[in-house]
């Protein structure tokens, strides 16, 4: 089934000079089509300003698209009826993770949502509880976020829109901010929360190391998207890559390397396993 | 240094006090800063010290995190400790030089009335240290719920409360950090005249604003994001129910005040203040 | 123009129940011209060492020496020192204030007494010096992207012409390509100038890049503090800590562990190609 969809998704903002009127528009996505099926992992990357988080922002229905249609859940993010129903099947974590954080305690901002939902009591205990052991932080469930670590606090947030039960959960550069610890404890939640509990996950990111996993990768540069593919796809594309603003693993840059000194190394590489294997033949 | 303000802080503590209902610890903080300015004798301020000792031991807040809150009070207790030293002419002239007269009247409202300043503060704070912001917004809103019918947007302002009191210690921060910043680019907010000190907040409170703005978008954006869409149909994870530590919290506070201004107007020992 | 660190210790709220240590028992010596890079995960003490620098913390015990002289000492001119000592911090864009991008940039060096016209000369000696483009000067900094921001914010240090110049973390939230020209734009200043520079930074394979000497900070005290490839040799004790090496210095462990014959104090992308293609041929040429 789609979890996410969209059709020649079309997005402008207004630009308005100093006293408010508008002077013209800017296309921050411009034709953008994407199909996500329930249960995959989908990366989106771009480099800063390429869209990626405006489109992001659509998926909740933030952002309602100017042209062309999205699809959530099966619902229309621009129908005003479905909105809760979209932003309920369709959870975000945003990349501060300060200011996403509500409660002054952790498990009080994991029932948040739950609350907001009208969830009965009890049921908001379960769904704390579980969300917060989902996201391995139940020990520091009575603690206040602001003495946490990032990595710790994003999943925190990661635990607050689990505990609202979404069907896809759409991580916006959740670890720009981090540093590498964090930032591992993060994917790792990640990973685990794909496997326990079969969500979708979009991450918009231009970490290239965290995508290596993803089922399908989208490029986006100036609104569009201009590559899509399996990582393995994607990541032969080196020097394309490199003219969006992004870069690959270290690896597969090294294995690119070679190819072009004249090595036979199979297009593709991303990990580093697969590069000393490749050499050691 | 900035970051040693603790007013308004929670302070995560197991105790009796802690798992009291938010409206009663309210309605009684409230009581006991009403009954600081019932009394008027030095048994009175001996009940109000035993009361908030006692408070204070159960509560399990230790007591230097307690002082550390006084510290930004310092200067206000400073200028009314002096106000009343100088300015009472009441009593026996203990002290005179030049203009300046104590007398005993003038030193014992001095005294009172930093006791009180203290008790005030501290009283208030302790409400903040056991509380949670949340449990305290969530308690507010019930004691004012009956104001909705007025259409005062109770629950909106208790949520308005609760994210201020969150983002305070994080804008401290900030500040310390821009404050830093400017520093090593040169500026300079100790000196010069008052003119010149207001002049020199800009580079602080310009970012600070910005900044301020930008938190406050995010943090909108994520609250719709997770479904807020205000009081109408939320559900609460704690909600609040009395339950017999309560009542008894409000016996003892009921026969605290009849203590403390029965004894306080009945038996005075040689010192009136008003 | 050294900086001599003795003995540094930094406690944080001390004498409460928030008592840190931050740092511990820190020696350090960093000469003039020098490229440093300074890493430790969060709360290593890194951010807090930096601060000692130019005199924005004053270190609990011990001396920090400033050209040889002892900055704790009475009457020393702090304002000198911050004017040498350029400290640029995490995410400088924050402390942007000014309605357009020069008046900002003029902020340092008006601080430092100079003139409008002086000021404005070496604003925009700065801004020139970051590769900003003009057409942006008279732009408001709100108005910029994330990197021109940086830039503008770095240019601001810049145009006080330190002699050091510190960065905490300067590509943090930044693309690849913006992090990398920023990177590139700090080399490149480092060479134009005699400046020393100390970056501080979460990657390894930026330092490796671009730093002479590798500081590792761990639990408030230097763990290693030596030239980038000596530093990756100990690769495993980095992972310990939370670290690690670049990747292309795994690879070049693992092959070595499958029979290859390669170095294996390679740290840049570059070099390991250079190195196994250098093995490839020497083991055809041999056989």
């Amino acid at each position: 089934m789609d979890m996410v969809q969209t059709e020649k998704l079309v997005f402008e903002y207004e630009k308005r000079d100093e006293e408010g009127n508008v002077i013209g528009s800017s296309r921050a996505i411009d034709q953008v089509d994407i199909d996500v099926k329930e249960g995959q992992f989908i990366a989106i990357l771009g480099h800063n300003g390429s869209g990626k988080s405006t489109f992001a922002k659509h998926i909740n229905a933030i952002l309602v698209p100017t042209e062309g249609t999205m699809w959530v859940n099966g619902r229309n993010t621009g129908d005003p009826d479905e909105l809760w129903n979209v932003r309920q099947s369709a959870g975000m974590v945003f990349q501060n993770p300060d200011n996403q954080i509500i409660g002054t305690v952790v498990e009080e901002d994991v029932g948040f949502g739950p609350e907001n939902l009208g969830v009965p009591t009890e049921e908001i205990w379960r769904r704390v509880e579980d969300s917060l052991k989902a996201v391995g932080m139940i020990e520091y469930r009575h603690h206040s976020p602001n003495k946490l670590s990032g990595g710790q606090k994003q999943r925190v947030a990661i635990a607050g829109v689990v505990a609202m039960e979404p069907k896809c959960i759409v991580l916006d550069e959740p670890t720009a901010m981090l540093d590498p610890v964090g930032r591992k404890e993060v994917l790792k939640t990640v990973q685990k929360l794909r496997e326990q509990k079969k969500v979708t996950v979009i991450l918009i990111t231009h970490y290239m190391e965290e995508v290596v996993d993803a089922d399908k990768i989208y490029v986006m540069d100036h609104g569009r998207v201009v590559m899509e593919g399996t990582p393995r796809e994607v990541f032969s594309r080196v020097d394309e890559l490199k003219s969006y603003r992004l870069d690959v693993p270290q690896a597969t840059l090294l294995a690119d390397e070679l190819r072009k000194r004249g090595l036979k190394i199979p297009e593709g590489i991303l990990k580093k396993e697969e590069l000393v294997n490749a050499l050691c033949q | 240094m900035i970051r040693d303000i603790t007013i308004g802080q929670y302070y995560p503590a197991k105790s009796m006090i802690h798992r009291l209902d938010p409206r009663v610890k309210l309605v009684c903080t409230l009581l006991y800063l009403v009954s600081l300015f019932m009394f008027r004798s030095i048994s009175g301020y001996l009940i109000a010290t035993l009361f908030l000792a006692a408070v204070i031991r159960i509560s399990r807040v230790p007591f230097s995190f307690i002082v550390r809150g006084l510290k930004p009070i310092v200067m206000l207790l400073m200028i009314t400790v002096l106000f009343n030293l100088f300015l009472t002419r009441n009593g026996e002239v203990l002290f005179h030089a030049w203009i300046f007269t104590v007398t005993e009247g003038g030193l014992v409202t001095a005294v009172y009335m930093a006791v009180r300043l203290i008790y005030l503060i501290i009283g208030s704070s302790l409400m903040t240290f056991t509380t949670t912001p949340n449990e305290l917004t969530d308690g507010i809103e019930a004691l004012l719920h009956p104001l909705n019918k007025i259409h005062v947007p109770v629950h909106e302002v208790a949520m308005m409360m609760s994210i201020a009191l969150r983002f305070i210690p994080i804008l401290l921060e900030e500040t310390d950090k821009i404050m830093k910043a400017q520093i090593a680019r040169g500026a300079d907010f100790e000196s010069g005249n008052i003119i010149q000190r207001a002049k020199s907040m800009i580079p602080l409170l310009v970012p600070l604003f910005v900044s301020a703005f930008r938190r406050a978008n995010d943090l909108a954006m994520a609250m719709e994001a997770r479904c807020y869409r205000g009081g109408e149909g939320r559900t609460k994870m704690k909600p609040l129910r009395y339950k017999y530590r309560d009542y008894a919290a409000y016996i003892v506070m009921i026969a605290y005040v009849v203590l403390v201004v029965a004894v306080g107007r009945m038996l005075p020992l040689h010192v009136w203040i008003f | 123009m050294s900086i001599k660190l003795e003995h540094l210790n930094y406690i944080y709220s001390q004498g409460t129940a928030y008592e840190k240590r931050a740092l511990n028992d820190v020696c350090l010596e960093i000469p003039h011209g020098e490229f440093v890079g300074i890493i430790g995960h969060t709360g290593s003490g890194k951010s807090t060492l930096i601060q000692h620098l130019n005199g924005l913390l004053r270190a609990s015990s011990g001396e920090l020496y400033y050209n040889g002289e002892n900055i704790y000492r009475e009457g020393y001119d702090m304002r000198k020192l911050r004017n040498e000592v350029g400290l640029v911090f995490q995410y400088p864009e924050h402390q942007l204030f000014e309605i357009d991008v020069l008046t900002d940039v003029c902020f340092g060096p008006k601080n430092q007494g100079l003139s409008p016209e002086e000021s404005r000369e070496r604003a925009l000696e700065a801004l020139r010096l970051v590769g900003l483009k003009e057409k942006y000067y008279q732009s408001s900094p709100f108005e910029l992207s994330g990197g021109q921001k940086r830039r503008t914010a770095i240019a601001g240090v810049l145009a006080m012409r330190p002699k050091v110049l510190v960065l905490d973390e300067p590509t943090a939230g930044l693309d690849p390509k913006g992090r990398d020209d920023i990177l590139d734009q700090i080399a490149y200043l480092h060479e134009k100038s005699d400046m020393t520079v100390i970056l501080v930074s979460h990657s390894m394979e930026d330092i490796a890049r671009y730093a002479d000497r590798l500081i590792v900070m761990n639990k408030g005290a230097v763990m290693y503090n030596d030239e980038p490839k000596k530093v990756f040799e100990h690769y495993r004790e980095l992972e310990e800590v939370g670290l690690a090496a670049p990747q292309v210095t795994y690879i070049m462990h693992d092959l070595v562990k499958r029979g290859m014959s390669v170095r294996t104090d390679v740290t840049t992308v570059a070099e390991a190609a250079d190195e196994i293609m250098r093995t490839l041929v020497h083991h055809c040429t041999n056989s």
